[in-house]
């Protein structure tokens, strides 16, 4: 089964509000500093980066390392400005990427 | 310090001495049931952050198994090429209150299996597809999707002629010492809950969040795992996967926490 | 991550370590968590070294350098939250937040937050704008023992501003092998 993502953003919002975004990825997020118990390092496997881009635009980006926990969890602020797709980007080791999209109703 | 041929250094060895001091001292040995007054659940003695992550739905690590269960709910599977929904259709309508009531007895069977033994079956005899292991991404998405359906809602396994022997095994199972430490489960669970054993606050240990998010696992995992947990951690022999004495314990404590809230899906440290 | 000989039925995921690496360690930590250790209750777990890769505060000084520059980082603006006793340091709740009005003329470019004690110092570098509104950023971090903690903002103007905490972590007392 592919990552499971979950988005959090508000359906609709007034022009000008700062709006909270909560993200939550399913991801093991190995650290390539474990050992099998056989003493080899389990290679790294974490997602690297994430972004989001509201109508194209980009209005965040975090970079992530493997202190961050298993599955991810990332919450941001954004104004919002007007109706469109927010679309969020994870990319990560062994070519993982997901993409994610959300609608958001400005008035 | 030595353990047998076990050298433990460190905070292992930290952590060893605690729990071998707690079995040589016989501490407080009330060997009594907790009234149902003073039960409480894992949740009450977690750490305000860890709360909120489990109150939150969307920032719940355990959403994420929900939300893979319900796609698989409806997923066709099987040479009969049946979604569980195409039987139980909206699972939040026929499968509220299934949780909270299982382990339950299985004619079939003959004894009380589990919930993931109950959606083995339904794989193995309905869709006549292979059943999950214990422990995979697909059972835990389901049985957290089931355990789901009945949060909220109290606890209450049968207790009955057929199910009452093997509640009994189960309480056996849980105050027998065991292990090279010598410990039972109710030595910590039943005599000193909420005290600390090397700095971590002992719960009363009651299955009510299951399947749940583990921190220490950093994934979703079944209440077998955590039971295979504590036995390690009492330097006993775990029971294989689907061993009767985990259904008969699971039974046990489910019945001991009757009537508690189900909380599942669950974040545990 | 805690060193010790390695037995492969009662080790925990994650804590192979091999015998030259083990023995190498097990004399430093030894003296180390005799002197933290306290048989009964509250014994807070500075948990144990990591192999060859290993973090020292001197590290984490290096690692902001080289995000930071020779720039003069100042005290303020930035409010590093963690729990300051967590009961797993696997999954740690994390919120930084900027003082700043996030304006077109003045605004959060980036927040960078280091660590001390884990392989790797580094723990998240993000990258905002005026379109954010508010320079608030959460996530779960990953603590490998008892340690302080650093988050940079780098404002639009070109300054920086720190925060810092320490955490206390704890272990869990009952733990598994692979399954």
């Amino acid at each position: 089964m592919a990552a499971r993502a979950l988005i959090n953003v508000p359906k609709t919002a007034k022009r000008g509000d700062v709006i909270e975004i909560k993200t939550l990825i399913s991801h093991v997020m190995e650290t390539g500093y474990r050992h099998s118990n056989t003493g080899e390092i389990i290679p790294r496997d974490i997602i690297t980066s994430f972004s989001c881009r509201y109508n194209g635009e980009e209005i965040f980006a975090i970079t992530l390392y493997p202190a961050i926990a298993a599955n991810p969890f990332v919450t941001f602020h954004t104004v919002a400005t007007t109706s469109g797709t927010l679309a969020f980007h994870w990319i990560g080791d062994n070519g993982f990427e997901v993409t994610e999209e959300a609608k958001i109703v400005v008035g | 310090m030595w353990w047998g041929r076990v050298t433990l250094t460190g905070h292992d060895g930290v952590r060893v001495a605690a729990v071998a001091l707690v079995a040589f001292l016989h501490i407080d040995f009330a060997r009594a049931e907790i009234p149902p007054a003073e039960r409480r659940s894992g949740y009450d003695q977690m750490s305000p952050a860890t709360k909120a992550m489990q109150d939150d739905d969307t920032a719940n690590p355990a959403t994420l198994a929900v939300l893979d269960g319900e796609a698989l709910w409806t997923r066709k599977a099987g040479s009969e090429s049946k979604a569980c929904a195409d039987c139980h259709g909206d699972a939040a309508a026929s499968m509220r209150g299934v949780s909270a009531r299982y382990p339950a007895f299985s004619p079939a069977k003959g004894r009380p299996i589990d919930i993931e033994q109950r959606v083995n079956l339904c794989r193995t005899e309905r869709q006549k597809a292979p059943p999950l292991a214990h422990e995979s991404r697909d059972l835990l998405a389901l049985t957290a999707y089931l355990g789901k359906q009945s949060r909220g809602m109290p606890i209450a396994v049968a207790e009955d002629d057929k199910t009452k022997p093997f509640i009994e095994a189960g309480r056996q199972n849980y105050t027998r010492r065991q292990g090279q430490l010598n410990l039972s489960c109710q030595n910590c669970h039943d005599d000193n809950w909420g005290q600390k054993l090397a700095g971590v606050p002992l719960v009363q240990g009651h299955p009510n969040g299951y399947p749940l998010y583990r921190l220490e696992w950093q994934s979703l995992g079944s209440l077998q795992r955590r039971l295979r947990n504590c036995l390690i951690g009492m330097r006993a022999e775990p029971y294989a996967y689907g061993a009767d004495e985990y259904v008969d314990l699971e039974l046990f404590l489910m019945w001991r926490a009757r009537g508690m809230t189900v909380e599942t899906p669950a974040v545990r440290p | 991550m805690i060193p010790k000989k390695p037995i492969p039925h009662l080790m925990r995921d994650g804590n192979r370590f091999s015998d030259k690496i083990m023995r190498q360690r097990e004399k430093t930590m030894l003296r180390i968590t005799r002197r933290e250790a306290l048989i009964f209750g509250g014994a807070t777990a500075a948990t144990g070294a990591l192999p060859a890769a290993a973090n020292t505060p001197g590290q984490m000084e290096t690692a902001i350098r080289r995000v930071v520059g020779e720039a003069e980082i100042r005290k303020g603006k930035v409010t590093l939250d963690l729990p300051p006793l967590v009961e797993n340091g696997n999954t740690v709740p994390m919120t930084v937040t900027v003082n700043s009005a996030m304006t077109k003329t003045d605004y959060v470019k980036a927040i960078h937050v280091f660590n001390e004690k884990n392989p790797q110092a580094n723990v998240i570098s993000a990258q905002l704008g005026p379109r954010c509104g508010k320079a608030v950023v959460t996530t779960r971090i990953r603590l490998a023992g008892t340690q302080k903690l650093t988050a940079i903002a780098e404002m639009s103007d070109g300054s920086y501003w720190s925060d810092t905490q320490e955490v206390i972590v704890t272990l869990a007392a009952c733990l598994e092998d692979l399954i």
